[in-house]
């Protein structure tokens, strides 16, 4: 595989897809400065499409996930979702933010519901009536494999079941699009392999949008159709990379060969960028 | 000791199987008061100290009977529990509403930050006298000492929590497009109860002791007035049963609140489940 180069055919015309940032830009200021956290960054993520924004420490893609969320926003550029504008003269359009669930590095959960009910949250916030609620938040709790966990405190749950509890709390309203930032980082290896394989399930029975964030190289070739490898000071993006290794993956996918050549492409460039 | 190493977290306690320490103070407790009201008698009978200075145990027993017996005890007890509460009830409501105001508020805590710095510094029961000025000799004038000594723990207590509120926890309500009263009642309010549950049992326990120093100076009713009366009546065992009496209604009040804590927060640690 020859290097990696910036490809900038990948990237869809703006105004088209379920995402689409168009010259989207973010400074911080701190006390006595600012922060170039993101330069000017188009990107367009299709609809059922599972792209990953890698990339190191610092390179903003946290930031870009949180702009995308509608949990920033940006300083400059127009954010598009499912063809609605997030933000119009400097407020946040609700219509367009329900079309997202969010799933963050820790579950945060709320400890003092039980998992049942805080997957329903969303959905009481949304008035729902109590018995869809619980019907809605069952089936949820089968799909993502936590049955049975209905009463208990999200203490009681291991971190792996908590960050499960957190998808189907982000999927509990039937968003389009899903956003993960680094959702499985602070879980250990071997459950975080298990929930990788599951989000892939989830993901092909409900065919949502995804965009997640990681620093893993693994997670991303193992999860992705597209990579967006974004570098750092100020943040932008690298590189574009597709996976066409077909699915479902399993935990073999790991020795395939295009699997090793993208992770080890990926590697390199990261090494050169970081 | 045995090969555990040092970092190896201790082994859970299993619920609902109270272990060994937790049986120890039902042990414990009513021995060593048995021990303390021992030591009382014995030391009232072999120095054979006058009953006005201190009474035997006895006689502080036979007071105390005498006066749950008595209609007129339980009237200044029912005066001194309804000031009390009414003064609490008023501490609760603008310690946590301001609490949470100057939670959320940047701007507010820092301008009323240095009034409510003076309030605490200020020696408040001082203020008694003052308010009996105002408010006369009736109820009020107590309600209100009650009121302002019970109101700063309860709203430092409610600062600190709504300022404790996880902000990823926030992040999870703002992508819900949560509404500002969504975001106060179902999250801010439940993740500072446990906060506003430990104001509350420190302003319960001041809310008793400003109802009795406010009864001490004024008007003819409550366990504080009674106390007085005892003492100008020189009848010392009758003003040892107010003291436990009132005792005793501080520890009801006090685990009052903690069954309030069980009920409001089962989930938290506190809770002890």
């Amino acid at each position: 595989m020859p290097p990696l180069a910036p490809d900038l055919s990948a990237l869809a015309a703006p105004g088209t897809g379920a995402i689409v940032l168009d010259g989207v830009e973010k400074w911080y200021g701190t006390r006595d400065r600012l922060v170039h956290a993101l330069a000017r960054t188009d990107l367009s993520v299709a609809e059922g499409e599972l792209v990953v924004l890698l990339g190191p420490s610092g390179c903003g893609k946290t930031t870009l996930l949180r702009m995308v969320g509608g949990l920033i926003p940006p300083t400059s550029g127009t954010l598009t979702v499912e063809g609605t504008p997030l933000w119009k003269e400097g407020a946040r359009q609700d219509a367009a933010v329900s079309e997202l669930g969010m799933v963050f590095q820790e579950a945060n959960l709320f400890p003092w519901l039980t998992i049942e009910d805080n997957i329903a949250l969303p959905l009481e916030l949304k008035g729902v009536a109590r018995a869809e609620r619980r019907a809605r938040a069952h089936a949820l709790m089968r799909l993502v494999g936590i049955a049975g966990f209905e009463t208990r405190w999200p203490k009681e749950l291991s971190g792996g079941m908590r960050q499960r509890a957190a998808i189907a709390r982000a999927l509990s309203y039937d968003p389009h699009i899903l956003l993960m930032d680094e959702p499985f980082g602070a879980l250990d290896a071997m459950t975080r392999d298990q929930m990788n394989l599951e989000l892939q399930r989830i993901w092909m029975e409900t065919r949502k949008t995804i965009l997640l964030v990681t620093h893993s190289i693994g997670e991303a070739v193992f999860l992705a159709d597209r990579i967006v490898l974004l570098s750092p000071r100020p943040g932008r993006i690298d590189t574009v990379v597709d996976v066409p290794i077909e699915r479902p993956r399993t935990l073999d996918t790991q020795g395939h060969p295009a699997f090793q050549s993208i992770a080890k492409a990926l590697r390199h460039r990261l090494a050169e960028i970081s | 000791m045995s090969g555990i190493p040092l970092d190896e977290p201790a082994p859970p306690r299993t619920s609902g199987m109270p272990g060994r320490e937790a049986l120890l103070p039902w042990l414990t407790t009513p021995a060593l008061l048995f021990v303390l009201v021992g030591i009382w008698h014995l030391y009232v009978t072999e120095t054979e100290i006058s009953a006005f200075i201190l009474p035997s145990p006895a006689s502080v027993w036979t007071a105390w009977l005498e006066m749950l017996d008595s209609p007129r005890a339980w009237r200044h007890t029912g005066a001194t529990i309804y000031v009390t509460l009414v003064g609490f009830a008023w501490a609760l409501v603008v310690g946590v509403g301001l609490g949470v105001a100057i939670g959320r508020l940047r701007w507010l805590e820092q301008t009323l930050n240095p009034f409510i710095v003076a309030t605490q510094v200020i020696p408040k029961v001082a203020l008694v006298p003052l308010f009996v000025v105002w408010f006369g000799f009736g109820p009020t004038s107590k309600i209100i000492v009650a009121a302002v000594l019970a109101f700063f723990p309860i709203l430092t207590n409610t600062v600190l929590g709504v300022k404790s509120v996880d902000a990823g926890h926030r992040d999870v309500m703002v992508s819900l497009n949560a509404t500002r009263w969504q975001i106060f009642r179902r999250l801010e309010l439940p993740s500072s109860l446990p906060y506003i549950l430990t104001g509350m049992e420190v302003g319960i326990v001041l809310a008793i002791i400003g109802a009795i120093v406010g009864e001490y100076l004024g008007g003819n009713a409550g366990l504080g007035y009674m106390l007085i009366a005892r003492m100008n009546a020189y009848e010392t065992d009758s003003l040892f049963a107010v003291i436990i009496h009132m005792t005793i209604l501080g520890f009801v009040f006090y685990f009052g609140i903690g069954a309030l804590r069980r009920f409001l927060i089962p989930w938290h640690a506190s809770s002890g489940r």
